[in-house]
């Protein structure tokens, strides 16, 4: 991450960032204190802008590596409830009214430019990283779900059980949101979402991670390349997320 | 001057009015023990899901909210219109305004799926959310009407100040209600919502659900404390019910009108209007007919002058706001987001699906103890505060003042 945006870092964000950090110090796995607002930020780059471009064509109806290995990357597997299950990332099967083509696509989190999460978080527990990221800060999270009621892509789930077998990287809380991160546990460290590295060893490719904002990013050339949408376009919303060949 | 006449006095502990409050208290601890089941096995055990995000506790506590601010109206009345025959019945109004808010404070926060973090929400403000707004407009309500209140009641307070106290009340509760109701009208995604209707449809609803709970709590105190309450008071509130039923009526005929005219929200208009099932039933059979229409009938086809007709067409307005919250906030959720228009979509997580929804009893029981939390709270401060006079009877002057 850049130093300048190191630079951006307050007093008071930096000592919260220290108590955030002795706390997962002193208890390691079980601490609620990732994804606190500051020291997410601290560690985004506002020269980059993260974002997906996910090629329907390419995504096999009766492929799901994408969302197993989000599962297996952020412990989120549900206890077999599917209406209560949290579902950070899900197939979806489109069939097109008039011509009856099907297609079948992974939606998420899209990482609004100006997510209506976080206009609506009463608490600014929803918040979007400089680089792009939208993310819930479990520290303050009340729980009110207006988030879940705001939120046009359907992206975000309530935790309605007590969790077990969390990852250090992306705890999880009973009676807090939560949603897809873009790992971006593994983007701070320079690495690639898993769902996008799952669809890479399936060889499939339907899925490209990159910075929106550098012209020479692989995503950035595809999306000059070929015509790409946007979900819900009307909401003027700018999603990270992009989709061709729906 | 007739006014003196009117004498405010603590309401007798009569075996009647204990009576009711053992009642209620039972509903209170009903009310918190479901409170500690859901805290302790997480929302799971209620009949909300990641589809359905806002359950009963929403419905009781946006009907306690709102009705909150319609409460007020009676002192409104009086301080705000000069209409002086509501005078004897203002200190009362306040009394049961707070309470009311209190009530659907506390079942909101009861909610939550970390109420212990309610401190948190105390000290982090985002002043673009319209929630951040209503914390402001809600508690600011309960200072604003407690001044309210102390103008009225403080003797060594000049009765100049009354008015100005009045109004500031009064469009305090304007803002309010506009704020509750834009929770809904802000929300673009979901097609149910959207509308800037949403905010007046909610002062209307406010009004005239305010009007019939303050009507019930009236006789109900009068007849516990064994005091005399006119029938021609009473019926004069309830001609003034049948105005704000018929507004409730009118903005919702509007609403449903504009969704009409526009293609992408005739799906949610079919489903509402036609083909919802539960949902369809309560728009039009309990709100519409039973909340609106028969009221309306009962109030303008000459019955007033009968005994038991304002408790039923209260009692008939509080069933039909609670069906039209219930349809506003679960019949908007249940309806799937069009996030691909023009496409049939299928999920495993329930894309393009009506969701399914049954209120579980811990839910109904947390928002009843709400309720009683609310009519407790209002007991308590008429029998503390003199804020019921001790004859509201038509012989009063008062009433022909």
């Amino acid at each position: 991450m850049s130093c300048g945006a190191k630079k951006d870092v307050s007093r008071r964000d930096f000592l919260r960032s220290g108590a955030a950090l002795a706390t997962m110090q002193l208890a390691p796995g079980v601490t609620l204190m990732a994804f606190g607002g500051s020291e997410a930020q601290a560690a985004a780059d506002a020269g980059k802008r993260w974002g997906l471009l996910i090629d329907a064509s390419k995504c096999a109806p009766d492929c799901n590596a994408c969302i197993t290995a989000c599962q297996d990357e952020n412990g989120w597997k549900g206890s077999g409830n599917a209406e209560t299950d949290v579902q950070w990332i899900r197939k979806v099967t489109l069939k097109d009214k008039s011509s009856g083509r099907e297609t079948s696509l992974p939606v998420m989190c899209q990482h609004c430019e100006s997510p209506p999460c976080v206009d609506v978080c009463p608490t600014g527990a929803s918040f979007k990283r400089k680089d792009g990221i939208v993310l819930v800060d479990k520290h303050i999270c009340i729980g009110c779900r207006y988030c879940m009621m705001a939120c046009p892509f359907k992206a975000r789930s309530f935790v309605h059980e007590h969790v077990t077998n969390q990852k250090t990287h992306a705890p999880r809380g009973i009676g807090t949101v939560e949603s897809c991160t873009l790992c971006v546990h593994r983007v701070d460290e320079g690495r690639i979402p898993a769902c996008v590295e799952a669809c890479e060893a399936t060889g499939h490719g339907a899925m490209v991670f990159g910075d929106l904002l550098d012209p020479e990013s692989e995503i950035s050339r595809r999306l000059a390349e070929y015509p790409s949408v946007a979900l819900r376009p009307d909401l003027d919303l700018n999603p990270g997320v992009r989709y061709r060949e729906i | 001057m007739a006014i003196d006449r009117t004498l405010y006095r603590e309401v007798p502990a009569t075996g009647a009015l204990w009576g009711a409050g053992l009642l209620l208290a039972a509903f209170l601890v009903a009310g918190l023990a479901s409170f500690l089941y859901v805290e302790h096995h997480g929302h799971v055990v209620t009949g909300m899901t990641n589809q359905v995000v806002w359950g009963m506790p929403h419905v009781f506590a946006i009907f306690l909210i709102v009705a909150a601010s319609g409460a007020l109206n009676v002192a409104s009345m009086a301080s705000v219109f000069d209409k002086v025959a509501y005078k004897p019945l203002s200190r009362l109004s306040g009394i049961l305004a707070i309470s009311l808010l209190a009530g659907g404070l506390l079942v909101l926060v009861l909610d939550l799926g970390r109420p212990d973090r309610l401190l948190v929400q105390l000290t982090h403000f985002n002043f673009s959310s319209i929630f951040t707004w209503n914390i402001l407009l809600y508690s600011g309500f309960i200072a604003v009407v407690a001044v309210y209140l102390w103008v009225q009641m403080d003797r060594t307070v000049h009765p100049k100040w009354t008015k100005p106290a009045g109004v500031l009340a009064f469009v305090w509760r304007l803002a309010l209600t506009t704020g509750t109701g834009s929770i809904f009208g802000w929300l673009v995604a979901r097609p149910g919502y959207d509308a800037a209707i949403m905010a007046p449809l909610f002062i209307a609803m406010s009004f005239a659900l305010g009007l019939a709970v303050y009507v019930l709590v009236l006789q109900a105190l009068c007849a516990l404390s064994g005091r005399a309450l006119g029938p021609e008071r009473v019926s004069g509130m309830i001609r003034l019910l049948g105005l704000f039923v018929a507004a409730v009526l009118y903005f919702t005929a509007v609403q449903h009108l504009t969704n009409l005219y526009a293609m992408e929200h005739k799906g949610f208009e079919r489903f509402i209007l036609m083909d919802g099932g539960v949902y369809t039933t309560l728009f039009w059979g309990v709100q519409v007919l039973l909340g609106g229409l028969v009221p309306l009938a009962m109030i303008y086809a000459g019955k007033a002058s009968r005994p038991v007709m304002p408790t039923l067409v209260s009692a008939l307005v509080i069933l039909g706001g609670l069906a039209q919250i219930y349809v506003i906030v679960i019949g908007g959720q249940v309806y799937p987001m069009e996030l691909f228009p023009g496409y049939s979509v299928s999920s495993d997580f329930f894309d393009g699906a009506i969701a399914a929804y049954t209120p579980s009893l811990p839910e109904i029981l947390l928002g009843l103890g709400g309720v009683a939390f609310a009519l407790v709270a209002t007991g308590v401060g008429a029998k503390v505060l003199r804020v019921l006079p001790s004859n509201l009877s038509d012989s009063n002057p008062v009433t022909k003042g």
